[in-house]
Parts: structure tokens; sequence; C-alpha cells
């Protein structure tokens, strides 16, 4: 695993390495050379296994995180590959013609983070949620209490009680209320 | 296997990838929605078909109906909250979140959890797949008309939901695993009460594969249903049951040793015909290969011993900053969790990785086409699959 990642840091300049566990390591690529190093890992390498796509949002450096989840089920290691995307235009290449539940992720992805993957099959459609206006709601600055406050409204007759203030009236009446 | 494809229309046309030309316009075909309330359906999701005749021309998986946000809910709370969160991800099956997410915190904070903490998270697990499996059987029967299964293997289910309240306090959630270890030990006289449950597992197993197995309509309707290629594999992401079926050999017991699976003696079992009977006799085997393992660990286990290890108050418990990707073997396969901490006392974005989300939408696309419209609740079940660790 440390000799293929040395190899592969040569010709696709990987940087970040971590090992995380002897069977697991993580390693962040360049946005251009992202599909080709994943299609010679599931060509080549034997990574065949996709586990999965996901994203993380680092909103502080206004970058999105792609980790492509990838697993050799014969040498029985997972090599995570990290994509960092501009936060501002958020597009990336599709990995649908090497897996295809690659294009669900890709979906999702879309729906949630608003990352693009231009020609994955069905892409625009809603996985999920269905008529969303606001920002994609998995983004860090996307505020879940703000939205509900804002789009539903408390049935009459319901009372809402402060959970901290509630339980110490419960578990201790004798101290008072203050 | 009959073969559907001699009496079928030259309708319709196909496109060079294979797929067929659909005209709803030309009025040979019908869309019908099954789901998102329907009993052939396994859970909240909708399957929307394209029908010529009765057969399926066309399918597309339609999920959220069950969307609560989970991924995202967890990124605002403290790590200890976010354990009542996680068990509702896989309805029947809520130990496997918990224990996925539960190592995959201890591994970035760097705690070893104790000896009796593994062994009965073992437990708990096992226990866990035996109830799952006993539920879904009695949907794979129920889908093909043997209602009276599901009625025998719930009652059975119901005895085992018995002993994880004796053991946890709880029949659905469970909410046992917790980081650093678990809540409690066996309580006393568990492994006696086991042990009696576990014998009416079996004499009720021999009933239902008697009922099942021997069934000539079971048999006719799922024999050669929703044949998956063993080259599919790992082309579409397919895992546990439905790979080993298959003949394809993937279980993370064996691969990827964790907890006291190592010092279980099991093998994996796998089969080669791989459609919906094959499977359903698969799972079947899986049912008594928990058993077995059960028996095991009550055997092995410690009685007594620290089950949780010293960890600082949760309240203000911060990690550092790391990711990572923690795997188990659930009832339907590879179930992970790929966990980021930045530091602070929440995590930075928690990804859940449940097999549905490969079955039930890019294989069940495929693997519905030219199947009868009244065999696809049982290729459906036949898949195994979850909704809400589709939408998390």
């Amino acid at each position: 695993m440390k000799e293929l990642l040395k190899d592969l840091t040569k010709r696709y300049g990987l940087s970040a390495l971590h090992e995380q566990r002897p069977d697991e390591m993580f390693a962040t690529v360049k946005k251009e050379d992202a599909v080709a190093l994943i299609t010679y890992l599931q060509g080549q390498e034997g990574f065949t296994h996709l586990v999965l796509l996901t994203a993380v949002d680092w909103i502080e450096d206004g970058q999105f995180q792609l980790t492509y989840m990838l697993n050799n089920p014969s040498k029985k290691v997972d090599l995570g590959v990290r994509v960092m995307l501009d936060r501002k235009d958020p597009v990336m290449e599709s990995i649908h013609h090497l897996w295809k539940q690659a294009a669900t992720y890709q979906r999702e992805l879309k729906e949630m983070f608003g990352i693009d993957f231009p020609n994955s099959p069905r892409i625009d459609e809603p996985f999920i949620l269905e008529g969303w206006q606001d920002i994609p709601p998995y983004r860090r600055d996307f505020d879940t209490k703000k939205y509900s406050e804002e789009t539903y409204f408390p049935r009459p007759g319901r009372e809402t009680h402060d959970p901290a203030e509630y339980m110490k009236k419960k578990l201790y009446p004798e101290e008072g209320n203050d | 296997m009959t073969d559907t494809n001699k009496y079928r229309d030259k309708f319709p046309a196909k496109n060079p990838d294979g797929t067929n030309i659909i005209d709803l316009e030309s009025h040979k075909f019908v869309k019908v929605w099954q789901g998102p309330q329907h009993p052939g359906i396994t859970g909240n999701m909708a399957l929307e078909l394209i029908l010529q005749g009765d057969e399926v021309m066309s399918c597309k998986t339609h999920v959220g109906y069950l969307h609560r946000g989970f991924e995202k809910l967890m990124e605002r709370r403290k790590f200890i909250q976010c354990f009542p969160l996680v068990c509702r991800i896989a309805v029947p099956e809520p130990d496997f979140n918990e224990y996925c997410f539960a190592a995959s915190v201890e591994e970035l904070a760097g705690i070893e959890i104790p000896e009796t903490a593994k062994w009965m998270r073992t437990l708990i697990l096992e226990m866990s797949r035996l109830t799952s499996f006993l539920m879904w059987i009695g949907g794979q029967s129920g889908a093909f008309g043997l209602g009276i299964v599901g009625q025998w293997s719930n009652l059975v289910r119901d005895y085992m939901l018995d002993r994880f309240e004796e053991l946890t306090g709880g029949r659905i959630y469970r909410m046992f695993i917790l980081p650093g270890g678990v809540r409690g030990l066996l309580p006393d006289g568990f492994k006696g009460r086991m042990e009696e449950t576990l014998k009416f597992v079996e004499t009720a197993m021999n009933d239902i594969e008697r009922t099942m197995f021997s069934n000539s309509i079971f048999k006719r309707r799922a024999i050669g249903l929703g044949v998956i290629d063993p080259a599919w594999v790992d082309q579409y992401g397919i895992v546990g049951p439905n790979a080993r079926a298959a003949g394809v050999p993937k279980d993370v017991r064996k691969d990827y040793p964790y907890l006291k699976y190592p010092e279980l003696d099991f093998d994996v079992i796998t089969a080669t015909e791989s459609d919906a009977y094959t499977r359903t006799v698969l799972r079947a085997k899986e049912i008594r290969l928990s058993v077995d393992l059960i028996r095991q660990l009550l055997a092995k286990m410690p009685k007594d011993g620290e089950f949780m290890a010293k960890m600082p108050n949760m309240l203000h418990w911060k990690i550092p900053k790391g990711e990572t990707y923690v795997r188990a073997e659930c009832t339907r396969g590879e179930y992970g969790f790929y966990t980021v901490t930045d530091g602070s006392g929440y995590p930075r974005r928690v990804n859940v990785r449940g097999p549905s989300y490969t079955h039930a939408v890019a294989l069940m696309e495929k693997l519905a086409i030219d199947c009868n419209i009244a065999d696809t609740a049982g290729l459906m079940t036949s898949l195994h699959t979850y909704p809400p660790e589709i939408e998390r």
C-alpha cells in the first residue's frame, strides 16, 4: 500500500497523505487528475469496489471536499481519494461510466451540496427533496432551525419547555424556580 | 426457469444500448406507481414502473418519503447526542449503526474499549442480525403469497425482542452501544432464557423452511427471478448475501475481522444460482449461522468485567481533527460510517454507507426490467432493502 502510494505520488502528485489504519489511507489529488487516478486504481490496481462518494463542506476555507472511498477486495485495503473543489463553482467530472451506482451518489450530491457533475445520468432530477427552493440543505450555511421556524408554525395548544429548565424543575422542585 | 421472451410481443423496440424504447403516447404502455404505500414495498419508497401487458419495461426508484436529515442533524449535536439519532437509520437492525458510529468515534479519539465490551457488542450485533432476518423472511414469503410464514417468524422475533428488553431495556431502539463500551452486562439467567429462545427459533425455522422451500408456488415464482451476474458485483457495488448468492464470498466478518469475530468458528456461506430463491435459501442458512454464533458467544464470553472504558465528560468531549471509515457486516452486507471531525465537540460530517443505497436504486432498476409486475414485490424483498438508509 505504501509503495503504491509512493508510485502514485510521483505520477499523479498526491498530497496530504494520511495513514488512518494500516489498511486505510487517505490522499488528496488535484481536481484535473482525479478521474484519471480513479480509473487507474480501478483498472490496474484492483480497487474495484466504490464504497462511497460523499462531500464535506469546509466553509471556512471556501472549499468542498469530495471523498471517493475505494476498496481493494483482494488486498483488503481502502483508499480515500480526496478532491478539493472551489465552493463558489463546484463542478466535478462524473465517474458514472466506471460504476453504475456512482450516478446515484452524484445525484444526491447535486441536490444536497449543489456540486454539479455534468453528463451524469438524471443528474437534474430531484432525488430526495421535491420542489426545493432554498440553498442546498447539507451546506454548512443552511440553518435547519431557522428554516423550520420560518417554514412551519407551532400548533395552537402546544406548550414548549426549555429542556434544561423543565428537567431542573422536575428533578429538583425544592430549589425553586431561580 | 420460464422463458418469458418466447411470449413477448415484438414491441417495444430496443435502443442500441439494450434499453427499451418507450413511447407512452402510443397507448401500448401503462405507467404504474408501486408505492409509497403498498404492502409489496419494503418501507416507504416507490417504484415508477412502465408496463407492457404485465411485464415491466422500465423501473425508476423514488425515495424521499422518509427523509429526516440525520446526517445534517448530527452536525449540530454533541457526539453523545448523536446516539439516539443513528439507531433510527435502519429500523429493524439499529445496532449496526450504533456500532459503526461508536467505533469510528473511538478510533478518532484513540479510545480502546475493554474486552468484555467487545464480547457484548458482538453478541448484540448477532442478536440484531437474527432478529432482522426473522422479520425479512416473513416479508419474502408474504410477497409470494405465503402470509402464514410472516406470522410465525414475527412471533419468534417477538421472543427475541423480549431478550433485547431484558438485556438493554429497549425492544426496538436499544442504544446499548455507547462510545467507550456498552451499557451493561448480561443479566442473571440470561444464557438459559436465550438458549430457550434459540431452540424456539430453530423449531420455527424447521417449519418455515418446510413450508417455503417445498412449496411449488414459491419455487415456481422465485426460481429464476432477478438473477444477479457475478460480474455485476463490483460494477453495481453489490455486497452481503446478494453478492454471496452470486458466488462472491464477500463478508466483512471474515474479510475485515472486527470485535470478537476472529475468535468464532464459522464459514462464509455462498451459493451459485443467484436468483430470488437462492438468496432466500442462503438467508435461511444465515439465520442458522446466527443462532450458532450466539451459542458460541454465550459459551465463550466472560460473565463479568469492565464494560466501559474511562471516558471524559461527554458534554465537553472534543475529538481531534481526522477522518475515518469503519465498516461492519449487517444483514444486507457492508454497512459503514464515514466520520469527519474538526477538533470541536461536534462531528463535522457523518456519511452512512448503507447497502440499500446501491441495491434498491441502480440494481433494482436493472433487475426489474422484463420482470412480471406480480413478481416485483418478491424481487425487491429478495434484495433486502431498507429505504431509511438510502435517504438518511
